[in-house]
């Protein structure tokens, strides 16, 4: 496959494009999103994502799962989209929950509460349904993600955030792996920064159920070629409107049934 | 302020209810309508209800949520009346224009077998004293134009209640986590809000606690047979004629509303 594509009547660099982000990342220093001055197509933006997680790769990262992003309806009309967007998580970005996060390490750090698949068996689409997702499904926990796009202001189209592979950076697990409840999307979680009480939710923020949002992925992906692999977490989407994380600030998250989850910033 | 005028500002709450005629924010029309005051003329605009036949059944607690005490700035809840006349049973309609500018708030209802009376009530007193909890629906409305309510405007106008709608399915509270259950709240089928039963003031335990105890400086107590309403489950949801409302609380039952 070339790199050069032609994309509406741009030339899309999107070895140069994916630079941008791998750069942005690396220096910690926000930049202007890649719609500023390029037409993207949804297709083209996923390819600029598999090569900057081919970057992280060569630097010795490995992909240990999916994520979505823009799951709420709400984000969906602000962003005047009708769907999610996926994108991988890697082994960088798995995080200790019991060491504080180091901000000096990212831009403008937000943190939303997640419920988090594992997965036992091979999910290729399409033609995956909420129900395959379940039997596929080794156990579900708790999890905060820690998204940190490297656009200003977060700040982006749907085709900048596929690309920046859905503001990825960090996320941690709760100690609490559980046989999925039949009903996730009655699941309650409540989110609070420092002790105190900022957000709640139900499961059903996430696509109206947290399993439909990755049956969704398993399909999108699966007209990419592409599948969720057994033992792949699957991070399904944030629950509540993404907080920023702040130094000293500790956030945490309980859900009913999977226990609780919590991060520090140092 | 003077107590005519406290009667005053009483009787154009009951009229602009009566009429669906609604008013300048009392805030504008009366100085030093303060926190006391503003729950004078609350007692007398139940008074004049009961007056006229309605009867108590239960109390609402308001400002539950953090961010909305924050905009308010003010450090505690507020708390209104509940009559026998503001609940509807499930399934049946509200007339158009029966109300000014209604919003609806999932609730887990409180029925308590015991009475409640503050001061000292613990979390502990009102889980010993609840005989079951119901998924329910609050409808509140404001008698101030466009809600440009302050805290004393909604203290005077009963907290803002208009209707309750309880749905048939009672739950012991020791059956569930009260702070942990999720609600997905619908309109017109489309999911409007999520949240969380601890999103009254942290956990709805505590806010019946917090109501029995703050009804004692009255000498007012939570009765045998009351119904509470904690504190709403998500952010107020604005409806318009045509609408309908369902509230599903998973495990413990869901409940609508329609509105004609």
């Amino acid at each position: 496959m070339s790199s050069n594509l032609q994309d509406g009547t741009t030339a899309v660099n999107i070895h140069d494009l994916a630079s941008r982000l791998i750069a942005a990342e690396d220096a910690r220093t926000d930049i202007l999103p890649l719609s500023y001055d390029v037409e993207l197509s949804v297709d083209n933006a996923y390819r600029i994502q598999s090569e900057v997680l081919l970057t992280k790769e060569e630097r010795g990262e490995h992909i240990i799962g999916g994520k979505l992003g823009l799951t709420s309806r709400a984000k969906q009309i602000d962003m005047n989209v009708d769907n999610p967007l996926y994108a991988f998580v890697t082994s960088g970005m798995l995080h200790d929950a019991t060491t504080p996060v180091n901000l000096s390490r990212l831009i403008h750090p937000r943190v939303e509460p997640e419920i988090v698949f594992v997965l036992k068996e091979e999910l290729s689409g399409p033609g995956i349904t909420a129900g395959d997702v379940l039997d596929a499904t080794s156990s579900v926990c708790a999890g905060l993600e820690i998204i940190d796009s490297r656009y200003q202001a977060f700040k982006f189209t749907l085709q900048d955030a596929v690309a920046d592979n859905a503001s990825s950076a960090l996320f941690v697990l709760g100690n609490e792996f559980v046989d999925p409840p039949k009903d996730l999307s009655l699941l309650g979680c409540v989110l609070e920064v420092n002790g105190k009480q900022v957000a709640t939710a139900a499961g059903a923020a996430v696509c109206g159920d947290p399993a439909q949002a990755v049956a969704w992925m398993a399909n999108a992906a699966g007209q990419r070629g592409g599948s969720l692999k057994p033992g792949w977490l699957v991070l399904s989407g944030g629950l509540t409107a993404a907080v920023p994380l702040r130094s000293g600030d500790c956030i945490s998250a309980d859900f009913s049934r999977l226990g609780s989850v919590s991060v520090r910033a140092q | 302020m003077r107590k005519n005028q406290l009667q005053e500002a009483a009787r154009r709450l009951t009229e602009a209810e009566r009429d669906r005629q609604p008013i300048k924010p009392l805030t504008q029309t009366y100085e030093g309508l303060d926190i006391p005051a503003a729950y004078e003329v609350q007692r007398m605009v139940i008074a004049d209800r009961i007056a006229n036949g309605a009867k108590v059944r239960g109390h609402k607690v308001g400002l539950t949520a953090g961010v909305m005490r924050e905009q308010f700035g003010v450090s505690e809840p507020d708390y209104g009346v509940l009559l026998d006349d503001m609940f509807l049973l499930e399934g049946t309609e509200i007339p158009a224009g029966s109300l000014l500018a209604p919003r609806v708030e999932p609730e887990l209802a409180f029925v308590l077998d015991r009475p409640l009376s503050g001061p000292g009530v613990t979390v502990a007193d009102v889980l010993r004293a609840t005989a079951f909890v119901i998924p329910s629906l609050e409808i509140i409305d404001s008698r101030i134009q466009n809600w440009e309510i302050t805290v004393y405007d909604s203290i005077a106008d009963n907290a803002s209640s208009a209707r309750v709608v309880l749905g048939g399915t009672a739950t012991d509270i020791s059956d569930i986590d009260p702070r942990l259950l999720g609600v997905v709240l619908r309109r017109n089928g489309e999911i409007a809000e999520t949240g969380a039963t601890g999103a009254a003031l942290g956990n709805p335990v505590s806010a019946v606690a917090w109501l029995a105890n703050k009804l004692g400086e009255f000498d007012v107590t939570l009765e045998e047979g009351a119904v509470v309403l904690p504190g709403s489950c998500t952010r107020a949801l604005p409806v318009s004629p045509g609408d309908h409302v369902r509230a599903d609380f998973g495990q413990i039952g869901s409940v609508g509303v329609v509105f004609a």
